[in-house]
């Protein structure tokens, strides 16, 4: 079932111009082209590809072109007026949700003669425990749509780390593209390059969607989605400089500085929380006892005083949080540490809505006598239900 | 009677010099465990709270007979460490560390895959057999030995449901944290097998989450190969599709591997599934009767 993994969703995202930048350089043929960030720039571009070109807004979600965001100019003056549309619009896609993405950023390329739309991708199969490329000879469309419509469609071979990716697993994606004679020696190329930009950059996830096959027989990614692992980004700094901030949430961007796991959601209990698991079990009781999670937090298993003091204050900033419940269980963390972060966070934070702590474990009565005597609004609760009940009803008060 | 760890397991720590290590080789010690070697290349022939240190693991196993690792080796050096235990001969690996690159990941298992060792994990809290052998990071005073078999994606909501159980006088035989990696050595299936065998393992609870289908998995050997009740819960049934909760493996992808998904297989394979996190114990309690 490896089409599940296709959208990987969450890792170090980065824009098509930039993916494209990344495949040239492993010998993937991409249409000439280059990034612009204003109108003029845009008309330069475009009267170096001889005027007629495509412009395409540049934001980190799919279904561009339907909303919009994709257009063709016959000269370098209509390239310009284009451009002078998109900078600065939003653009309402079904990947980026009802609130849009404001455009920022242009790739300006050359029109190509299309015969025909196909598409190639690699990502991690979780079940196989290998990366696996993923050939299919409808292209252009919602691969996942075709996965469930006729899975057959997509054909798939593992990378395998010790004999690595082979030329006869490439030979049969490209039968199973239609490709015949000049094309499929092309194409077995194009894959190993895509394996080889796959490993060395540690993608999560290379998909060209569509590749296309020219009038005369080339093989070029007219578009391009990378992603990588972030737990390899220690040995690719390269990648984290692709990383564009005015695509991420603010408040996320400020938590990841602090190394902490934070998701804004849209609901108004705020929640900090020790460990994943536990994050998003405390997010579900908080549903079923009929609230709506603003976030999740995860303050991690060493949290100190400074980062509970950083967690409060990020969680806080977020304007529709009407409670806030804090839900620890304390293995390693030992609860007198944490109150004494939670007072020492509150001299610091200004606490504008009332807060509901459910401690548990290690050292939990010196924690809560801390937290007691610290004069604090804390409501102490006596396990995860009475938690959730206890700061729904606060929440849905104010 | 327990799985993968008991009394007579003889503990090597991987990095036990390290702050993590210590701190922990020393929790495991307090608990009962036979921590018998520690590992830190350069540091061989020390001592480190009394525990011998060696360079390699292979010396931790010829002199101190160490069959199980306990590992808390840095990201960026685990995958070699996990492949060193195996080399050494170690019978069971439980790697701690999180954040190991997927892509050193997939050559782990490959090469494991070929051999005799066991991964437990990565990113996981580790193993633990009340009463006998602690071999992870969980805090050993909520545990209390008896009948319950637990396996888990998470750690500090297999705390939860831990405290959950022993609140209520049931004991477990073995807790498995299996790691919220989306590759791991150890999945639901394997842990489920191994309860399976175990004649004192009188139920098991299950804590799955978000993302991957191995929950789906554990659903259908849970139906054709236990005969013990088993009670479920999977985290993350409000989490929006594309967000990565935590977990590197806690992700819907492309409206799959959704909490809803799981929970649908498991209660068709006639495992019983709970919807609030804070039932655990009660539940186990009515299936043990």
């Amino acid at each position: 079932m490896l089409y599940k993994s296709a959208s990987t969703g969450d890792r170090v995202k980065i824009h098509e111009y930039q993916a494209k930048q990344i495949l040239r350089r492993f010998g993937v043929d991409v249409p000439r082209g280059d990034v612009a960030f204003s109108p003029k720039e845009a008309a330069t571009i475009a009267s170096h590809l001889g005027g007629r070109s495509v412009v395409k807004a540049q934001v980190h979600a799919g279904g561009r072109g339907k909303a919009g965001g994709v257009k063709v100019a016959a000269d370098a003056d209509q390239a310009e007026g284009l451009a002078r549309q998109m900078i600065g619009m939003t653009l309402v896609t079904p990947q980026t949700g009802p609130q849009g993405k404001k455009v920022r950023r242009l790739l300006i390329e050359e029109t190509l003669a299309i015969a025909r739309e196909t598409y190639l991708g690699i990502t991690l199969d979780r079940g196989r425990a290998l990366p696996v490329v993923m050939a299919c000879a409808q292209g252009g469309v919602e691969i996942e749509e075709v996965a469930r419509r006729d899975p057959a469609a997509i054909r798939i071979e593992p990378v395998d780390p010790l004999p690595g990716f082979l030329p006869f697993q490439a030979r049969g994606l490209a039968y199973h593209l239609g490709l015949k004679g000049e094309e499929v020696a092309r194409a077995v190329r194009l894959m190993l390059a895509l394996v080889q930009a796959y490993e060395a950059t540690d993608a999560s996830l290379v998909e060209i969607n569509p590749l296309v096959v020219t009038a005369e027989g080339g093989l070029v990614a007219l578009d391009a989605k990378m992603t990588f692992d972030d737990n390899a980004l220690f040995r690719h700094p390269e990648s984290r400089d692709l990383r564009d901030p005015d695509e991420e949430d603010p408040l996320e961007v400020e938590a990841s500085a602090h190394a902490l796991n934070y998701i804004k959601l849209s609901g108004n209990v705020g929640c900090m929380v020790n460990g994943a698991g536990l994050a998003m079990a405390t997010m579900d009781i908080i549903k079923l006892q009929g609230g709506e999670p603003a976030n999740f937090l995860d303050v991690g298993g060493g949290a100190t005083s400074e980062r509970v003091a950083q967690a409060l204050r990020i969680l806080l900033a977020d304007p529709n949080v009407k409670a806030v419940l804090i839900n620890i269980f304390g293995g390693i963390l030992r609860l007198d540490v944490l109150a004494r972060g939670l007072v020492e966070a509150a001299s610091r934070v200004k606490l504008r809505v009332p807060m509901v702590a459910r401690l548990d474990g290690t050292n939990v009565e010196e924690g809560r006598r801390i937290l007691r005597e610290a004069g604090l609004d804390v409501t102490l609760a006596d396990g995860m239900l009475d938690a959730a009940r206890k700061v729904v009803a606060l929440a849905a008060r104010r | 009677m327990s799985v993968l760890v008991d009394a007579g397991s003889r503990v090597v720590v991987q990095g036990i010099t390290g702050r993590e290590g210590t701190f922990h080789a020393r929790q495991c010690r307090e608990y009962g465990t036979k921590v018998v070697a520690g590992v830190t290349p350069g540091r061989g022939g020390t001592d480190h709270d009394g525990v011998p240190v060696f360079d390699t693991v292979r010396e931790a196993v010829e002199r101190q007979g160490s069959d199980v690792s306990l590992i808390f080796v840095p990201p960026a050096a685990a995958a070699d460490a996990i492949l060193e235990a195996a080399a050494a001969g170690i019978l069971l690996a439980i790697c701690i560390t999180e954040g190991i690159p997927t892509a050193d990941m997939v050559k782990v298992k490959a090469a494991i895959g070929r051999g005799t060792t066991r991964l437990v994990g990565p990113n996981c809290p580790g193993v633990i057999s009340p009463g006998k052998c602690k071999v992870g990071i969980m805090p050993g005073s909520i545990h209390k030995p008896g009948p319950v078999g637990v396996v888990s994606r998470s750690g500090t909501l297999t705390y939860e449901a831990v405290a959950q159980l022993t609140r209520r006088g049931l004991g477990q035989s073995t807790c498995i944290g299996i790691g919220g990696d989306p590759i791991i050595g150890t999945s639901f299936v394997d842990a489920l097998r191994l309860f399976r065998d175990d004649p004192e393992t009188r139920a098991v609870v299950m804590i799955g989450e978000i993302g991957g289908d191995a929950e789906e998995a554990a659903a259908q050997v849970a139906r054709q190969e236990l005969k013990v009740p088993v009670v479920a819960f999977v985290a993350g049934q409000t989490a929006p599709p594309g967000r990565r909760m935590g977990h590197a493996g806690a992700i819907i992808a492309g409206g799959h591997g959704t909490a809803a998904e799981k929970m649908a297989a498991l209660q068709a394979a006639g495992v019983q599934v709970l919807r609030s996190p804070a039932e655990i114990g009660e539940a186990v309690q009515r299936v043990l009767g």
